[in-house]
């Protein structure tokens, strides 16, 4: 399970100084936050802005481009279930429709103790040994009801 | 005695089948043993049916073994220790499997077989030689490209010596080499597979395209998806960097090359090469119009050279062996090899490397075994989720550009997609509209909006609503997307939708409602 600081404006401004002198540096240093604090605080943005000289508006719309930049911190463990289509072949729909019931939430959503995160992933590369997930950046390949059953009963824990 | 060396692969896809927990537990059985053991974590042979597929240098060779469980570690050491004994899930000499003898690796030939950290392991397997060859005739690297008939293998399949050119000839202070290494493709796994199994050879092909259209920096894109691959990559090019052949003065030349890693944020369309390079800019991955294009105006507006993985990795053995050698296999206007990555419901999965030519029905029948689940294959997709899907109707069309443009279909970055015959291909037909309508980066309107709209559309299809009229809407939204869209997202999004209701018109028929009766 993954462990992050909490949010600080000093902490950001560390993280921003270390990025600074790549070329493009907004990614790397966006994911540099994200690892950190575990989300992108919407107070990190106009000392981001600052520091790039870019405006805030940039930074908001790179923030919410990418898929994988939180606005909230996630749930204490993410799975991820692929739902591409080497994986809806191998028979991926019906082990998200079984983890959306066992957990009570759509994908895409967290429960409401904060314990999961469940969302969808466009292919982890695994396709020849599909269907495929993500456990807390963790790959697990030909993923079946009784694995997924395990990997639920895991985080229970 | 010498250490038993024994290789377990870090490739992702035998991780997570459970190779970490195998490495772990054989390292500590031979220590319990007091055996003394050298694991090397190789990358994957691409027989992935039988991962983790775990391999023991004996007196005959390299013995493998596999798919290895925990239950099986015991076992399987002991055969080992016993000079690659028998045991029921041995393998035997990997190269003489049926699935890697009927190959031709040339992109792929150390992959799985290296140490994919060392340097050492990868000079005493060829590794190097297009380099030394690239720098003693600088001025030779593009003509011998351009005679190989190399084209780029990320989908498009534009002539890479002719790309190479125009950034050459491009007047500029700086330049740039990107790899383009944002594999969002379902079925497709290539790329990630040399970043984990071999990744000195794409450095070396980037800094042999470096040399030759002037650049001194290079960007690997990764996405954010494959943690492995950035992590072997990134490792690799440190390795290179204190070894001297990244830098100043790379190989003691007069040569300066660099190279960085960059993680994508998980957005499909950074694939598409202007998008990729917003991203690095650090934008949003928002397409640019071309003209101009990268080669002219690409990273912070400098001449560009943007290649796939798989291209850029093929240039040191062209550079080896000569464009000649190269340019001997294939067929037509396809000349080489490629990297077919077989995926889906499918038996025997994984990566097979052959001479273009070889036709879809020996892909999916004779390599691939047919579907695990012992059903009849229905359709295959080839080229991602913006590649067509096939019946088996079409199973003589034979691996190449041209052949699979006259059936409608593309090649793509050639992962072939199987599935049975439970696929609803109305359903396929609505996910290729509903993931371009996810992944759209929104500029223009044809891809933004026309997704969306061919969701519904697809829905009242099957619905009964107006059947035959919103059949006609669909096509007709599909030819303003193919050829009103920036990109290949919105452009190619029709091939997978049209294909579907092309060969399999009955899955478009709405479903048989129960007669209401009282």
């Amino acid at each position: 399970m993954p462990s992050y600081e909490p949010w600080s404006a000093e902490r950001t401004a560390q993280i921003i100084g270390e990025h600074q002198g790549l070329e493009g540096p907004l990614l790397p240093l966006l994911h540099a936050l994200q690892e950190t604090f575990g989300y992108i605080d919407q107070a990190a943005e106009p000392i981001i802005a600052e520091a790039l000289n870019i405006s805030r508006a940039e930074v908001h719309g790179v923030v919410t481009f990418y898929h994988d930049f939180r606005s909230a911190p996630a749930g204490r463990h993410v799975l991820k279930l692929c739902r591409a289509e080497s994986c809806q072949a191998a028979g991926g729909d019906a082990l998200v429709a079984r983890a959306e019931s066992r957990l009570g939430i759509p994908l895409g959503n967290t429960t409401a103790d904060g314990r999961i995160t469940v969302e969808p992933v466009y292919c982890l590369g695994l396709c020849s040994v599909s269907p495929s997930a993500m456990i807390d950046g963790k790959v697990v390949a030909r993923l079946d009801a009784k694995k997924l059953d395990s990997l639920l009963a895991e985080v229970d824990r | 005695m010498s250490a038993l060396r024994i290789y377990v692969p870090g490739d992702a896809a035998a991780v997570a089948c459970g190779a970490d927990e195998i490495a772990n537990a054989i390292a500590a059985s031979a220590s319990k043993r007091k055996i003394p053991a050298e694991i090397v974590r190789n990358g994957s042979r691409g027989m992935h049916w039988l991962e983790p597929l775990l391999e023991v240098v004996t007196s005959n060779g390299r013995i493998a073994y596999g798919p290895v469980e925990l239950k099986d570690v015991e076992s399987v050491l002991d055969a080992m220790i016993a000079d690659g004994g028998d045991h029921q899930l041995r393998v035997g000499v990997p190269e003489e499997h049926p699935f890697l003898k009927k190959q031709t690796r040339l992109t792929f030939a150390r992959c799985g077989i290296v140490d994919p950290r060392s340097l050492q392991d990868y000079k005493a397997h060829d590794g190097y030689k297009g380099l030394t060859k690239a720098l003693a005739n600088p001025g030779g690297i593009i003509e011998e490209i351009t005679q190989s008939g190399l084209r780029g293998r990320g989908g498009a399949g534009f002539p890479t010596g002719i790309k190479w050119k125009t950034v050459a000839d491009a007047k500029a202070d700086k330049k740039y080499i990107v790899c383009n290494a944002d594999e969002g493709d379902s079925g497709t796994f290539a790329d990630r597979m040399i970043m984990e199994g071999d990744p000195f050879v794409l450095i070396e092909g980037m800094t042999i395209a470096g040399i030759a259209v002037g650049a001194t920096k290079g960007f690997v894109y990764i996405r954010s998806e494959y943690p492995h691959a950035v992590a072997v990559m990134s490792d690799a090019i440190d390795i290179a960097r204190r070894a001297g052949i990244l830098g100043k003065k790379i190989a003691g030349s007069n040569v300066e090359f660099n190279l960085e890693v960059r993680v994508g944020a998980g957005a499909y369309v950074c694939g598409e090469e202007t998008s990729l390079l917003e991203s690095l800019e650090g934008r949003r991955g928002i397409v640019r119009a071309k003209p101009p294009l990268p080669a002219h105006k690409g990273l912070f507006g400098k001449p560009t050279v943007i290649n796939n993985v798989l291209s850029l990795a093929t240039v040191p053995i062209i550079m080896d062996k000569g464009a000649a050698f190269y340019k001997d296999f294939g067929v037509g206007r396809s000349r080489g090899t490629m990297p077919i990555q077989l995926a889906g419901n499918l038996k025997y999965g994984g990566l097979f490397e052959t001479p273009f030519g070889i036709t879809l029905g020996e892909l999916v029948n004779d390599i691939g075994g047919g579907c695990f689940t012992g059903r009849p294959v229905k359709a295959v997709q080839v080229g991602g989720p913006l590649g067509a899907y096939f019946p088996p109707a079409l199973f003589d069309t034979p691996f190449d550009y041209e052949a699979f443009a006259k059936k409608d279909g593309l090649i793509g970055h050639a992962g072939i997609v199987v599935f049975d015959d439970t696929v609803d291909m109305a359903k396929q037909a609505r996910f290729a509209m509903e993931f371009c309508a996810v992944e759209s980066c929104g500029k223009c309107t044809p891809c933004r909006i026309g997704s969306t709209r061919g969701v519904e559309t697809v829905d009242k299809i099957v619905n009964g609503i107006e059947p035959e009229k919103n059949l006609a809407v669909l096509a007709d939204l599909c030819h303003t997307m193919k050829f009103g869209s920036l990109c290949a997202l919105g452009g190619f999004t029709p091939y997978p939708v049209m294909s579907a209701v092309t060969h399999f018109p009955d899955d478009f028929k709405p479903a048989p409602r129960l007669q209401a009766a009282e």
